[in-house]
């Protein structure tokens, strides 16, 4: 018999909820402007991915549990209950309709956080056993091989061994007291080792101490995805503990969105306590650096780019002037897009998104609001910062016969380093 | 009538037990859900912070009234008769100098009023923007999908302080104290339903601007 | 003296032919009446005969006796209540005790189905040894003279509705006249006192039709109660703009603007005040510098301080908003431990998930 079930999923619904989740739920007045900021209303004109729709259960139970008058309306059996069946119905919309991207939280009138609560509302599905298939083989992947995607130490080994006689640099692993830790992404690894390549070289010239993890160089983190904390917390566990095995200072989160959220902010409350060393993103960090002087880059890339944000590093993530600043560093023809920044739009394959097979023919529908943004700017190339996102975005753009590079900020930040010391 | 010897009277009712007897409603209703909000509180945070809580709290409560570009561009309509609604009926509220002297009566504080018949033309364009509103409500297919029968309730007892102020200020039901009373009464039919409905966002919305703007300081979003 | 008609009493005060046409045209133009009317109004007051009336005074201040008895110069008004057969006053009248009653009997029997009867005052229920006239309680001679009447007339707003005997709590059990009578036909003429136009209008209708004037839900004549103070105050337009008079002896009182702020009941209050005015068109409260205080209104002394706006609400919100403030924290503490219970006993349940548990992993 599973444990996972209807009860488990009510209980961790009211578990998750919180004085944010009462105001929220007690300030929305039906206003609709929510489903405006959502990509999976606005390219499919379906009401039922408004955002704060996609949040009734978690109401249901607040309505019925933590306010006198819903009490009283449930003893007198006049309120909704949550059941199995609408779970059912409302998976669809939390995994394969939304993608955590925030936007809905920034034009809320009144102020709700919707996308916070759509993430506590995947905590109820995940215990009432309405995850995705996608999301479960995921997370299970990452629980019992370390990586999503099923990278094992192995793969990855594989492809420093290549980096290192392709460049003559050398990719530190376990290094003990390094300043820092790199984390990546299993899309990385595969699909993207130009990521770990240009760490590598950036971080040679600017005379940075690092290293990678052999035990816990894995950022993504499916329990964020899926909505599990449980699961969450084991992954961030050993990340933790890596880190402080290694005794170094800061852990650098790689270009990959959620592995932001995941470390950077849900991390210390997950495993219940603050780090003792400092998260920072690959973002940051580079801008840091190019701010003090040790990172120089030569020349500038005339072809017309921009700069797709990924929700997670600046939405969500407060990393939004950084990217900007060192496109401007190696870019002479950036633009943006109408909205970008904090209003960016999503890719459409955040937050678990994409990992949902289920979704695909949804996620290609959606990716309509970024094809009308780039249409808007007409560039040559796009530039992101999120493995994801990237990944996402050339299958659109393949999908809409849009023939442009998609290309990593760091990767572009490393192919104009100033090289001075050869 | 029945349960009244003359319009008087029932003014008299409304001015008197009635409206006790609403207000003490509203302020057990309005402190419960305050408290039920307040006291549920929330988990430490213990994520290294990038920008203070306060500082992004109180920005967001102001910044929230302002609405991007591009969801103005999408949605004129629902913001634009919101915003007209919303200063139109504040108007209407804080600046009839009948209210500001109940106000004054009741909470000490005065201000300055406007000229009636300027009120009377902010009451007009409440009232047609609540009916605006409605019509969208009955219309827009994510408005008719999101609507409960709580939302229309809200919406008639929200109208009919406004109808029937109209309808005393201009003298159209006779005797006076009749058209009075029935507004008097409206206003305490809202009251009463306040604090058990959506219109306790006036309150909330505030607590929710600052929670939602305190998570994003202590990131360092821009709000 | 009784065959004599009105017009030869006028004729024998010095009174014109001229200046009674021009009564009766005030008269009818006061009635609500059109100006054809005025001939017909004219002929039936010449001809009018003397009808009896018998004025009872119960729980009363007799201001409403002064308001139409002390005019400082004879008016037609004065004239016409002088031209009635006001066969019983106690207040008035030489007479007093057996005598007086006995006037009284004698003029009910006389005009038995035909006098009027004009009431002054509230009639006390709780103990008839409130008030009693030659050791009769109002309420028998209320009854006793009512029963031969053809009309009656409640002057003044303690005998139209129980005016200040009436107010709470009222000791007496004051009610009002129209709330015993109920087989005969009761103008209510409210006041504190009425305006003494008004009261000799109404019995002038009375002479001319020999019937009662069209009466509001409030039983008073329309013609002289249709419109509110507010509705013809000269001071209205100060209201429409928005100019308020904040004390009584600021710059907006000085220049006259609206009272509503001091008090003014002239928005729920109908009576001629502002049309007709006082002492002889001198004046009325609200050119004086007063407000209104709705004195032609039922229960005008409860309906809040004569000083407070009338948007001001009356009764003890202020001690209830008190005891909610402290039954609203009290709950809502209790209602937030409740709360606070509920996540814990929550995150006591917490089964902690692992990716075995997913059912999609336990089919494989």
């Amino acid at each position: 018999m599973s444990k996972l079930n209807l009860e488990q999923g009510i209980n961790a619904l009211k578990e998750q909820i919180d004085g944010p989740t009462a105001a929220f739920f007690s300030s929305c007045v039906h206003c609709g402007l929510c489903a405006e900021a959502c990509l999976f209303y606005t390219e499919t004109n379906d009401p039922k991915y408004t955002p704060i729709n996609k949040v009734e259960p978690l109401r249901r139970v607040w309505e019925s549990e933590y306010t006198l008058f819903g009490k009283l309306k449930k003893a007198l059996g006049l309120s909704k209950p949550v059941t199995d069946e609408m779970l059912s119905e409302w998976e669809t919309l939390i995994y394969d309709g939304c993608t955590l991207c925030g936007r809905c939280s920034m034009v809320c009138p009144v102020g709700n956080d919707i996308t916070g609560m759509i993430r506590k509302v995947r905590e109820g599905l995940v215990a009432s056993d309405h995850a995705p298939e996608g999301l479960v083989g995921a997370s299970t992947r990452a629980v019992k091989i370390g990586s999503p995607m099923g990278v094992r130490l192995k793969a990855l080994s594989a492809q420093i061994k290549h980096i290192e006689k392709d460049t003559g640099l050398t990719i530190p692993i376990d290094v003990e007291g390094a300043d820092y830790m790199a984390l990546l992404s299993s899309m990385e690894i595969i699909n993207f080792p130009e990521y770990i390549e240009s760490l590598a070289k950036i971080f040679k010239q600017a005379n940075v101490t690092w290293t990678i993890s052999s035990e816990a160089f894995e950022a993504t983190n499916s329990g964020i995805q899926i909505g599990s904390s449980d699961i969450a917390r084991e992954l961030v566990q050993r990340v933790v503990d890596a880190a402080e095995k290694l005794k170094v200072k800061t852990v650098i989160s790689p270009e990959c969105g959620h592995a932001y959220t995941a470390i950077r902010w849900e991390g210390p409350n997950l495993i219940g306590r603050p780090y003792p060393f400092k998260v920072i993103h690959i973002l940051e960090l580079l801008d840091e650096l190019q701010q003090s002087g040790r990172l120089k880059t030569a020349g500038k890339l005339a072809k017309k780019l921009t700069f797709h944000d990924p929700c997670q590093i600046v939405r969500k993530g407060g990393v939004e002037a950084q990217p900007r600043r060192l496109l401007n560093s190696v870019s002479s023809n950036f633009v943006e897009m109408s909205e970008h920044g904090n209003m960016n739009w999503c890719c459409g394959g955040g937050g678990g998104v994409s990992a949902n097979e289920r979704a695909d023919e949804l996620r290609l529908k959606v990716f309509n609001r970024k094809k009308i943004q780039l249409e808007e700017v007409n560039v040559e190339v796009m530039v992101t910062a999120c493995a994801n996102c990237r990944l996402v975005l050339e299958e659109g753009l393949e999908e809409n016969n849009m023939d442009m590079p998609v290309i990593g900020l760091t990767e572009l930040i490393s192919e104009h380093l100033l090289e001075d010391r050869e | 009538m029945e349960f009244f010897s003359n319009a008087n009277d029932f003014l008299m009712w409304t001015k008197g037990s009635a409206f006790t007897i609403a207000v003490s409603i509203f302020i057990v209703g309005v402190l419960v859900r305050l408290l039920e909000i307040l006291l549920l509180g929330r988990k430490t945070d213990y994520s290294e912070p990038r920008g203070t809580e306060w500082k992004g709290g109180l920005k967001n409560i102001i910044s929230r009234s302002v609405v991007d570009k591009g969801t103005f561009k999408r949605a004129p309509f629902v913001i634009v008769v919101g915003y007209i609604w919303h200063i139109a009926f504040l108007v209407v509220l804080l600046f009839f100098v009948p209210h500001i002297e109940l106000i004054k009566a009741i909470l000490g504080l005065q201000w300055p009023g406007l000229a009636t018949p300027l009120v009377d033309a902010f009451a007009v364009v409440a009232i047609v923007s609540m009916l605006a509103m409605l019509w969208h409500r009955m219309t827009h297919p994510v408005m008719k999908f999101l609507t409960t029968y709580e939302d229309y309730l809200v919406w008639l007892v929200t109208f009919l302080p406004l109808i029937t102020g109209y309808i005393a200020f201009h003298r159209m039901i006779a005797p006076y104290p009749l058209a009075l009373g029935l507004h008097i009464l409206s206003v305490e039919i809202l009251l009463i339903v306040f604090p058990f409905s959506k219109l306790m966002h006036a309150f909330t919305l505030f607590i929710a601007r600052w929670y939602t703007g305190a998570m994003m300081g202590r990131k360092g979003i821009e709000s | 003296m009784t065959k004599q008609t009105l017009y030869e009493m006028l004729q024998q005060q010095g009174i014109s032919r001229r200046g009674f046409l021009k009564y009766c045209t005030a008269l009818t133009s006061l009635m609500a009446l059109p100006p054809a009317m005025i001939p017909t109004v004219a002929k039936a007051l010449e001809s009018a005969k003397r009808p009896s009336v018998i004025w009872l005074s119960f729980q009363e201040c007799t201001g409403c006796t002064e308001s139409l008895t002390r005019s400082h110069s004879p008016t037609i008004e004065g004239l016409i209540f002088d031209h009635i057969s006001l066969d019983y006053h106690h207040t008035l009248q030489a007479a007093s005790g057996e005598a007086a009653e006995h006037a009284r009997e004698q003029a009910m029997k006389d005009n038995y189905g035909k006098y009027l009867v004009v009431v002054d005052g509230s009639i006390p229920l709780a103990d008839p040894g409130y008030s009693t006239i030659a050791g009769i309680s109002n309420l028998d001679m209320l009854n006793e003279t009512v029963a031969g009447a053809a009309a009656v007339i409640a002057v003044g707003t303690c005998a139209a509705y129980g005016g200040l005997p009436h107010a709470d709590p009222n000791p007496t059990g004051a009610v009002s006249a129209s709330s015993l009578i109920k087989d005969k036909p009761v103008i209510n003429v409210p006041g504190c006192p009425p305006i003494p136009t008004v009261i000799s209008g109404v019995l002038a209708h009375y002479l001319t039709f020999g019937s009662i004037p069209e009466l509001d839900d409030l039983g008073r004549p329309k013609v002289f109660y249709g419109q509110s103070i507010h509705d013809r105050c000269y001071r209205r337009p100060f209201y429409d703009k928005g100019l308020f008079a904040e004390t009584f002896d600021d710059e907006g009182a000085k220049k006259g603007w609206c009272l509503y702020r001091l008090g003014c009941k002239g928005p729920m209050t109908y009576n001629a005040c502002a049309t007709l005015k006082w002492n002889q068109q001198t004046s009325w409260p609200v050119e004086s510098g007063h407000g209104c205080l709705g004195c032609s209104e039922p229960n005008f002394w409860d309906a809040g301080s004569f000083y407070q706006a009338l948007s001001i609400p009356d009764g003890d919100y202020a001690k209830a908003a008190g005891y909610a403030v402290a039954a609203g924290v009290v709950l809502g503490a209790a209602a937030g431990y409740a709360n606070q219970k509920i996540k814990a006993e929550s995150a006591a349940e917490h089964t902690e998930v692992s990716v075995d548990d997913f059912s999609l992993n336990k089919k494989q």
